[in-house]
């Protein structure tokens, strides 16, 4: 193995989810409504509608949501949890950790690792990544990683019609409890800045065009690719494939360059109802996915994160899943569970009223 | 000269460093078993100070070649800089001082996006009258062409032939933006972008780089005339804004210096930045009447048609990158005199028109080639 090629990452004992839990808040606002008042109505609209969190829930509400459904589904013990892992764009806090409040929410305190991740949309996954390290080499036996945001977007700015809110908790623990087993994953990263939010800034900028073939489509095929080869699998031997979504267009035009079917990338495809939600928008068309999975299905699971770099995984699901699925709400429970509001009640909602 | 495209990952420099490397590696111009060693650099650059914080292209761009010492220098005429650079160095290759003069036209667009690559094209119009009431290149495109439907009593399918046309050429062309047919159903489709101007009608900004090596000696295509002219920058200054009269008069002292006609042109590489600009072009250099520019689109406009547009693209297909425009306009008419346009090829080339624009009109320059032998 040369040090500069690709290479498979799989720990020394084999790992997988133990449980998974999503979470999408409420309040719905359609594209429409924001076309509405920042276009009189004209131009083409990349959703249907977005989530839109309560004026009482942020990213540690909801994380500790999705996080009691994955739970509920491992039926496990919370104080074992070794690691509290919150990867999202919109933690509360610029310091002070998002994790510990969900620990203690949870009862994992006090004998865990708690820590906060950022890499814009790919933050979930990649502490999916060093929770499958963590349980691996046998530092832990479960850790528990969560991509979670409620989005920002610039009012009148492009990115506002998707910037949404939800994401997901996944438990991961030995291969022998799993219910998906993860047959390797590959890291694709290079400094590339196509979507950044400075210090002190309320909303992320972006490089418009040169967020989509330099940025995703570079990361994300490069990334499967990748995965694809290292596993010597093939698109077809999928039976879903799951893309980081920042819109409908992106994660259907990567399927299509990678040879994937519509029929594969539909059910985690969640885009077009729930909006963007960053760091758990692949992270939650997982939860989808694995809400219908059948023992034996393969999995890939391919995110992105602006800066710029993507997470791929393969998994592979196991009988536990039947058992599993219906101890908690599904992610289409939560699509299904819906308020529609206006442009004037999201304003109130996301604080877009700046009164002093 | 290199494909016209979002070039993420090249510099301005490594821009302008290829085409340099492109036109030396042209095998009609080497000297011997060499390139010719030119004495004097102009480059057509239009936005390199506002968009990539750099300007004195002309010492930069010589020594990044491998010329350090020749004499440089930047030509500026917004969207006419390319044909403005080549003027200069047939002037100095003309007068005698020097021999062998190079022309690079160079335009690095993706180094901004969005608002400041309008802000900075819209520095092409006058910033005191148009630019700072927020007009830009597209609105005042606009202005002209809903003058011009209302003038000719014509409908927006009516200038559906000009980027069918441009689209058809550049299917072909793999310098080209956009290699994809355009058919009119799609153009009626088009959202507007600044109304009546269609997404279809404003052609793509992109970067580019294009190279000419200018001589005193015998070549297989000479130019036989090159003419520039200016109207004022402000639209409304203009008693008849629908009379491109810079472009008028530079085609007739083009004309007058080449001693042909309109009628002697076997293909016409107009500045169709806009579709109203190729109808309005057609007729200040004699094509066509007032007011009926748009009919000759599509039959007469096509490769085989009476007088051949945007035989690679042009601005609407091949793309627009700025300053470099005019002289990949000129690379194109080289290539259908010599013969060596491959599938693009106007059969039986023999006189070549180009002709770049700066801002709406308020500079032009043409130049007509011959074909030689």
């Amino acid at each position: 193995m040369q040090p500069n090629e690709p290479q498979l990452m799989r720990p020394a004992h084999d790992v997988g989810l133990i449980g998974y839990g999503a979470y999408v808040p409420r309040f719905r606002l359609p594209a429409s409504e924001v076309a509405r008042v920042w276009t009189e109505g004209t131009g083409a609209l990349p959703i249907k509608e977005k989530a839109v969190p309560g004026l009482d829930e942020d990213v540690a509400t909801m994380s500790v949501e999705a996080a009691r459904n994955a739970l509920a589904r491992a039926a496990i013990d919370p104080t074992e949890i070794r690691a509290v892992w919150v990867g999202s764009e919109s933690h509360p806090y610029a310091v002070k950790p998002t994790s510990t409040i969900v620990a203690e929410a949870l009862g994992a305190v006090p004998n865990t690792q708690a820590a906060d991740w950022q890499f814009a949309c790919k933050a979930g996954t990649e502490a999916m990544q060093a929770a499958i390290g963590f349980v691996g080499s046998g530092m832990a036996h479960y850790a528990l990683a969560i991509g979670m945001d409620t989005a920002q977007g610039r009012p009148g700015d492009a990115l506002e019609y998707t910037a949404g809110a939800g994401g997901a908790a996944f438990l991961l623990g030995p291969a022998a409890e799993a219910l998906a087993v993860f047959e390797g994953s590959y890291s694709f990263v290079t400094d590339t800045p196509d979507f950044w939010r400075r210090q002190h800034e309320t909303y992320p900028e972006h490089g418009q065009r040169f967020t989509g073939e330099p940025a995703y489509f570079r990361h994300v095929t490069t990334a499967a690719k990748r995965l694809l080869e290292l596993t010597n699998t093939k698109a077809a031997d999928y039976r879903y494939v799951i893309f980081h979504q920042p819109n409908l267009k992106f994660p259907q035009r990567a399927g299509k360059l990678l040879g994937f079917t519509d029929e594969q990338i539909r059910t985690g495809l969640l885009v077009g109802v729930i909006g963007n939600t960053y760091a758990g928008s692949a992270m939650i068309g997982l939860t989808a996915v694995l809400d219908e999975a059948k023992p034996g299905d393969k999995i890939l699971l391919v995110s992105f994160g602006s800066g710029a770099g993507s997470d791929a995984f393969a998994l592979r699901v196991t009988d536990a899943i039947t058992e599993r699925q219906p101890r908690a709400p599904k992610t289409r429970d939560y699509i299904a569970r819906r308020s529609v509001i206006d442009y004037a009640t999201y304003a109130r909602l996301r604080g877009k009223l700046v009164m002093e | 000269m290199t494909a016209v495209g979002e070039h993420w990952e090249t510099s301005l420099r490594e821009l302008a460093l290829r085409a340099v490397l492109a036109a030396q590696q042209d095998e009609q111009v080497q000297v011997g078993p060499f390139a010719p060693r030119p004495e004097a650099l102009f480059v057509g650059n239009m936005l390199a100070g506002e968009l990539s914080s750099q300007e004195h292209l002309g010492a930069l761009i010589a020594d990044y070649a491998g010329l350090r010492g020749i004499e440089a220098a930047t030509v500026e005429a917004a969207g006419a800089s390319g044909g403005a650079a080549l003027r200069q160095a047939l002037l100095a290759v003309g007068s005698g001082a020097v021999d062998c003069a190079l022309v690079v036209g160079v335009e690095k667009m993706t180094d901004k996006v969005g608002a400041g690559v309008t802000a900075a094209t819209a520095t092409a119009a006058d910033s005191d009258w148009e630019g700072a009431q927020g007009v830009t290149p597209t609105g005042l495109a606009a202005l002209l062409m809903r003058r011009y439907m209302h003038e000719n009593g014509l409908e927006l399918k009516d200038f559906a032939g000009f980027s069918v046309n441009a689209h058809a050429n550049a299917r072909t062309n793999p310098n080209a933006m956009f290699q994809n047919a355009l058919a009119p159903e799609a153009y009626a489709r088009a959202g507007m972008v600044a109304e009546p101007v269609n997404m279809f009608d404003t052609a793509p900004d992109g970067d580019g780089a294009a190279a000419l090596i200018v001589t005193s000696e015998p070549a297989a295509v000479r130019v036989a005339a090159s003419a520039t002219a200016t109207d004022t920058l402000a639209l409304h200054d203009r008693g008849d804004a629908l009379a491109f009269e810079a472009a008028r008069l530079s085609a007739e002292r083009a004309y007058q210096r080449a001693a042909i006609g309109p009628e002697d042109v076997s293909l016409f590489e107009l500045f169709d930045a806009f579709s109203v600009f190729a109808a309005l072009s057609l007729e200040a250099a004699g094509f066509a009447a007032r007011g009926q520019g748009w009919r000759l689109a599509p039959a007469e406009i096509s490769r085989t048609g009476r007088i051949p547009i945007s035989t690679f693209g042009g601005l609407k297909a091949r793309g627009n990158p700025g300053g470099a425009t005019g002289v990949y306009q000129i690379a194109e008419v080289v290539m259908q005199l010599r013969g060596a346009a491959g599938p693009n090829q106007v059969a039986g080339a023999h006189w070549g028109m180009a002709q770049c624009l700066g801002g709406a009109g308020a500079t032009a320059v043409t130049h007509i080639l011959e074909r030689v032998g």
